[in-house]
């Protein structure tokens, strides 16, 4: 009789023991319902931004309040329902490839600097200087542009010193850690033996790294240079403040001018909901998250390049 | 010219390249710090803005604002980042989901910040019918920062030791187990300073808060904290500017007798700022790395 029992006890015993405590694989799945679910929330904004933005911004022609010709022509003047917007693209095209021109040997040079010629202490001057440049907030460039550079380009080059130029140098400076950090892991991911071997060749550093080490790191340098021309393309606020806000076409580098940003920032704010005038700012939105989706584009095609040369 | 001579040259300009760099950050670091000194002192970080026309008052309630609202972004963005970041490095199998997610990080993180701040008047100012308010700047920031946070966590959850989670799976215990007591913990210095860098940029972004907070403050009451009172500067439903917003809007604008100063002042306490977090962000990482490791007998 107590052996039966015994024996039942332990049979239950071992079932029990046979499936986990359903608390655990209750916090198990709650746990994974949870990550689950914050990741969807990720896709869900993306998707909604990119709906929201791109009906708000092609309404203004669908419902043809502007034409598509009036949009993509040279004259500004909301006034008189002249709602071109091409000068503006052109603006923000010229001076972030400007920039990217004049940032990018900066950038690759101070990435060789760190990487082949002064690994040691290059790297621990340039790797904080580079991060503290990234933390500056986007508005106090534009105050020193607007404090410095621009009084300083009218005393010493001429006009009224806000224009193309100072947005440029701006810009320049803004994407610069961008370009250090992508080209710096471009570098380091350079295997150590090309290096070796081109030494033992009798090459000097010099012919090493313009002949191997650029070449062979081409597509990833050029991927950094995009991005930083990406991150100029949408930078707003610094812009703003130094490039002079005229409607004019971005073709003289002391003259004021303006880009999509800076007539978004400058008139969202100011003008009437619904109005023609603002569904034309919301189109330029649109224009510009279209950009930077190509740039994204661009940039993938050019990573998948430099995987494949690797 | 021969090989060796090339070499010596282009060794100089690589160092002049460098000098520039670092040149250039000190001049606009020492810029910055000795304009914005002189304008800094305890009435201009604890007082409302003065008259425009005979200028005087301070910041402070722009301060304020700031770091209220880094608050109300982080309350937001860490847990859905934990979730996001523990998803990508644990859960998620390589798919087609999981390649969508991953490219929605990527385009979220490249977006303009004006267009998240358009996307926030849109859908948090219009469509929730909120207007400028603070709860709309917290939820456009955390569009902005939220991409961001999920690549720290998945970072970091990846950089620790394989065999860590072998250990503690071969103990028994279950996945979920597993991230919470084993891999977070030991993922946890790095999170944090990721954390914190990710909060200084935060705590400088304007264009994302312009038309989202807004770019004025109300006049609010500092005696009353209760957060349902339309003065209390603790009510989410309420406009703020920020300190970097109310640079641009002091310099917009152009009304202000002192608009120089008080641009000065506010860009010297932004970058102090962000250099403290800058800092904090690397001491607090070493220190929680040293009490979990070393101390811990």
């Amino acid at each position: 009789m107590e052996a039966k029992e015994n024996r039942e006890r332990t049979d239950s015993l071992s079932e029990s023991l046979k499936k986990p405590l359903p608390k655990i694989l209750r916090a198990e799945r709650r746990g994974r319902v949870l990550t689950y679910v914050s990741s969807w929330v990720l896709i869900l904004i993306l998707f909604s931004l990119i709906m929201f933005i791109t009906s708000k911004g092609s309404s203004t022609f669908l419902d043809g309040e502007v034409q598509l010709a009036n949009f993509f022509s040279t004259t500004w003047n909301p006034g008189e329902y002249q709602f071109g917007a091409l000068s503006f693209i052109l603006g923000s095209l010229i001076v972030s490839v400007c920039a990217a021109l004049v940032s990018a040997p900066l950038g690759i040079g101070a990435a060789i600097f760190m990487t082949e010629i002064a690994p040691n202490w290059g790297r621990k001057i340039l790797q904080p200087a580079t991060e503290i440049l990234v933390g500056i907030p986007s508005v106090v460039y534009g105050f020193i542009g607007l404090s410095v550079i621009v009084p300083f380009i009218r005393e010493n080059v001429g006009g009224l010193g806000f224009g193309l130029l100072a947005g440029i140098i701006v810009l320049s400076i803004m994407i610069l850690p961008t370009i250090v950090s992508v080209s710096v892991d471009t570098l380091q991911a350079v295997p150590n033996h090309i290096r070796q071997g081109s030494i033992a060749l009798g090459a000097t550093r010099w012919q090493t790294i313009s002949r191997l080490l650029i070449r062979t790191s081409l597509p990833g340098l050029m991927t950094g240079v995009v991005l930083g021309m990406a991150r100029a393309f949408g930078e707003a606020l610094a812009v703003q403040m130094v490039i002079g806000n005229a409607p004019n076409l971005p073709f003289q580098l002391l003259e004021p001018m303006s880009t999509l940003t800076s007539v978004i920032t400058l008139n969202m704010g100011n003008t009437v909901q619904g109005s023609a005038y603002q569904d034309v700012l919301w189109s330029m939105a649109l224009v510009l998250l279209l950009m930077t989706l190509l740039f994204i584009v661009l940039i993938r095609w050019m990573t998948k390049r430099s995987d494949l040369s690797s | 010219m021969n090989a060796k001579t090339k070499d010596k040259i282009a060794t100089v300009v690589f160092y002049l390249i460098t000098l520039i760099i670092v040149a250039t950050l000190l001049g606009l670091l020492g810029v910055i710090l000795t304009n914005g000194i002189q304008v800094i002192d305890w009435e201009f970080v604890t007082e409302g803005p003065g008259s425009i026309l005979t200028g005087g008052g301070g910041v402070g309630p722009q301060l304020f604002n700031s770091f209220y609202l880094l608050i109300l972004t982080m309350i937001i963005t860490i847990p859905l980042g934990l979730g996001g970041g523990i998803y990508m490095a644990e859960y998620a199998k390589p798919s087609r989901m999981t390649q969508v997610l991953r490219t929605s990080i990527e385009v979220l993180s490249s977006l303009p910040s004006i267009v998240v701040g358009l996307f926030g008047l849109l859908v948090f100012v219009q469509y929730t019918g909120w207007g400028y308010s603070l709860a709309a700047g917290a939820l456009a920031l955390t569009v902005f920062n939220l991409p961001l946070m999920v690549r720290i966590v998945e970072q970091s959850l990846s950089a620790v030791p394989r065999e860590q989670k072998e250990a503690a799976l071969a103990l028994g215990i279950t996945h979920w187990q597993t991230i919470l007591r084993v891999l977070l913990p030991a993922a946890l210095p790095g999170i944090v300073t990721g954390t914190i860098l990710a909060a200084g940029r935060v705590f400088g972004e304007a264009a994302a808060l312009m038309f989202t907070a807004g770019m004025t403050t109300p006049m609010i009451d500092f005696t009353d904290w209760d957060p349902t009172s339309p003065f209390s500067p603790l009510n989410p439903f309420r406009p703020a500017s920020t300190l970097a917003v109310h640079i641009w809007k002091t310099n917009a604008e152009g009304l202000a007798v002192d608009a120089q100063d008080i641009m000065a002042g506010s860009a010297a306490l932004l970058v102090i700022a962000v250099l403290i977090f800058n800092l904090g962000a690397r001491w607090l990482g070493r220190l929680i790395q040293t009490r979990l490791t070393s101390s811990s007998k």
